[in-house]
């Protein structure tokens, strides 16, 4: 088992401390902790602590479209982004309906140790939108599946999306729901506005998602059950849910990375790495989607990392495939989106890429507040670098990252997940070597 | 100019050129050996992805006449349909030397992407890429306004104070979007009529006057140019409108509107047309029809495009 001894990081809420980590926990904290013998020292002076990052809405291809992305690769793309814990979206080819693919996909993950693999259950069988698939079984299995999504396609049958928000209440679940009118948005191509217009790329517009929005958290409340709205995209979506929450309807929402700082202007050049679902919007929305997070009306921050191979970007953007990837530069796009523009301190960083989505997603033992016997899941990032964003930094297996070329703020230099590293002095580890560790420690804890 | 992709970035200045050049161009087809030498040894190829006799024949034709060598790629029966994609094909006529390319495609964007690819070092000229632009036929509508206002004495004019009806489904048209931006450059005013279902969102927002009432708009704008746009069948089973009956009242150019007509406004309607829809045979024969003129302007028009990217050595003018 590891033992570690982190020197002086800054705690998100500016203290500096040292933290010693053994046996997958933060065993002491303090200032002046000595390195017990055989232990790794890691200076951290001048980087700020977080505790491992979450991420509610992972999409890591596997099974079925491993050209794209695989457990293991999309869960190295992860630790490199900082992230101890990813919940993989059940868009699979076996989709994950059943208990038998979700038990599979987090064995993968457990074996890989690069992160937490939680996966997530589709709502309904195969994504087809009519029958509730296994809802219970995949609760029930090895894999504990609490959060239930048909992402990529949306619950739009009103009745089934009543049923599902009834019946996964008796298992603690949540419904994740993928906000969008399928009418509405049939060969949709990006925000519809004058750019759609101009550009003549068929338009998305705002109203396909708030309505839906608006529709499922009347039926939250009717029906008393908890709901989660996807990669909130519009400033009437947010005015949605602020009315909700008012209201006390149990509702919670996510924001992507690439909706708090990209707008629909760059799609001028037809570059199809930004073509994405929901789409890029306008600059009012950016900013509107700033500010419920600021005011806690969207709870969190989620990646929606959607890896596509090169040949599905490449390409007309109409044929183009739509999705970005976004572990790796998450922690980036929100520092220069909310830290570096003084909407939001370390601590709310904190909040909303790790305590609040681990609590969304009822993940026991892993966010925390840095107190002794928490899980060592932690990382360590260094806000003051700037620098160019290169495929260099991307470690899972797809390129289609809309940041490339892109200065951003922040790097990622150590992640520790259970106590043992994946990312140290910025270089992700081996496989075999994150892999024994894994090992080691799930043997230590039984 | 490297690639002509779009009216919205052409400047004032260089298509008044275009427009010049073309006026030339026009004049060698009157003579009676309608060839130039200029592009001797060199390659275009029309690649395209759509089915469009007229143009891809324009563009022919036009070719030819500059003595290039033209090859016709057409995505039907090619390995295209066969899922080939638009980089393999770039780099297949890259391979065999194409100077230039002309593509017509249904996916808006595509000549861009193929012109900023790095896949072939070719002129790109947009042939039409799916409801967003469509710039020769703008070039050769405004040439054939031009002359009809100016007459002998066009060359080196724009069309300032020039009002330009354009009437029907605005929003999937391309040809409508390329007009209005090169309209707006030369100075013209356009009014767009049509359908609320046809007009594109944040239309509000362009430099064009937007109108329901096509009776109404006529009797107070009395434009200099009526241009009436093509109903595509396709619409017609989604909802845009109830029937076409009811279409072609509120919004064809009949008999009585051709009447209510300034007998020196122009009838335009860049084809292939729906006669009895949105024009009629009355109108669509009639002296003030410059339908016929516009098919002929395209010919000159595009000869001066592509004499305009691919003459003299593409390098140093790049």
């Amino acid at each position: 088992m590891t033992t570690t001894l982190i020197n002086g990081a800054t705690l998100p809420d500016g203290t500096t401390t040292d933290l010693l980590i053994a046996d997958g926990v933060i065993a002491e904290r303090g200032a002046g902790l000595s390195a017990p013998a055989g232990a790794r020292v890691v200076d951290a002076a001048g980087l700020v602590a977080l505790p491992g990052l979450v991420d509610l809405h992972t999409h890591l291809r596997e099974p079925g479209f491993e050209q794209s992305e695989t457990v293991l690769s999309g869960t190295r793309a992860a630790a490199a982004g900082g992230f101890t814990a990813v919940f993989a979206m059940a868009n699979t080819m076996p989709v994950s309906d059943t208990a038998g693919v979700v038990e599979q996909v987090q064995a993968l993950g457990d074996a890989a140790g690069y992160a937490t693999v939680r996966p997530i259950g589709a709502v309904t069988v195969g994504l087809g939108g009519e029958r509730l698939s296994e809802i219970g079984a995949m609760a029930n299995s090895r894999a504990g599946v609490r959060v239930f999504s048909d992402d990529g396609k949306c619950v739009h049958d009103s009745l089934l999306m009543r049923r599902a928000l009834e019946y996964v209440k008796t298992f603690d679940g949540v419904v994740a729901q993928h906000a969008q009118d399928p009418r509405l948005t049939e060969n949709a191509q990006m925000n519809e506005g004058a750019l759609s217009s101009e550009l003549g790329l068929k338009g998305w517009p705002a109203v396909a998602e708030e309505s839906i929005i608006a529709r499922d958290v009347l039926l939250a409340e009717h029906v008393g059950a908890r709901l989660h709205i996807c990669h909130l995209s519009t400033a009437g979506s947010v005015d949605v849910v602020r009315w909700a929450k008012a209201r006390g309807i149990e509702v919670t929402a996510e924001v992507t990375p690439h909706h708090l700082l990209l707008t629909e202007e760059l799609i001028r050049s037809y570059d199809a790495r930004y073509k994405v679902n929901p789409p890029l919007r306008r600059d009012d929305d950016v900013r509107a989607l700033r500010e419920g997070l600021v005011d806690g009306t969207i709870d969190i921050v989620a990646t929606d990392h959607a890896p596509h191979p090169e040949e599905s970007k490449d390409c007309e953007w109409d044929h183009a495939s739509f999705g970005m990837v976004g572990l790796e530069s998450a922690l980036s796009v929100v520092q220069a989106a909310m830290v570096d523009t003084g909407l939001f301190g370390w601590a709310d960083v904190a909040r909303v890429l790790s305590q609040t989505p681990a609590a969304i997603g009822r993940l026991g033992g892993h966010s925390h507040s840095f107190e002794v016997g928490a899980s060592a899941n932690l990382v360590f990032v260094d806000p003051a670098s700037s620098s160019t964003f290169t495929v260099d930094r991307l470690a899972g297996k797809s390129h289609n990252s809309p940041y490339l070329g892109m200065t951003l703020p922040g790097s990622v230099r150590h992640t520790f997940h259970r106590g043992y590293p994946t990312v140290l002095d910025g270089s992700v580890l081996g496989a075999s070597e994150v892999a024994a560790a894994a090992a080691a420690a799930g043997v230590a804890r039984g | 100019m490297r690639h002509l992709l779009s009216t919205r970035d052409l400047l004032r200045d260089d298509a008044i050129g275009l427009l010049d050049i073309a006026e030339d161009m026009s004049e060698v087809q009157n003579r009676e050996v309608k060839k130039l030498p200029t592009l001797r040894g060199k390659t275009v190829v029309n690649l395209f992805f759509e089915d469009s006799t007229r143009t891809r024949t324009s563009f022919e034709v036009a070719a030819k006449r500059l003595s290039a060598d033209v090859i016709n790629f057409s995505a039907k029966g090619s390995s295209v349909s066969k899922g080939e994609s638009l980089k393999d094909t770039a780099q297949t006529l890259a391979a065999m030397g194409a100077d230039g390319v002309v593509i017509r495609h249904s996916a808006s964007g595509a000549p861009q992407v193929l012109a900023q690819s790095g896949w072939i070092d070719a002129g790109v000229v947009n042939a039409g890429d799916g409801t967003h632009e469509h710039p020769t036929q703008a070039l050769l509508d405004a040439f054939t306004m031009r002359r009809r206002i100016h007459g002998d004495a066009a060359r080196g004019r724009d069309l300032d104070g020039v009002s330009v009806m354009i009437v029907g489904d605005v929003l999937h048209s391309r040809v409508a979007r390329s007009n209005l931006w090169l309209l707006e450059t030369l100075g013209a005013h356009v009014t767009f009529v049509a359908p609320a279902t046809l007009v594109p969102v944040g239309a509000s927002t362009w430099p064009a006057d937007i109108r329901y009432d096509l009776d109404a708009a006529l009797a107070e704008v009395q434009p200099d140019v009526m241009m009436m746009l093509r109903i595509q069948q396709e619409r017609m089973n989604a909802a845009f409108f109830p029937t076409t009956r009811e279409y072609s009242r509120q919004w064809g150019l009949d008999d009585e509107r051709l009447l209510a007509l300034r007998p020196d406004s122009i009838v335009m309607h860049p084809g292939p047309m729906n006669r009895g829809l949105e024009i009629s045979s009355r109108a669509a024969d009639s002296a003030q029809s410059t339908v016929i003129e516009q098919v002929a302007n395209g010919v000159s028009i595009r000869m001066a495009v592509l004499y305009s990217l691919l003459s003299g050595d593409r390098e140093a003018r790049s």
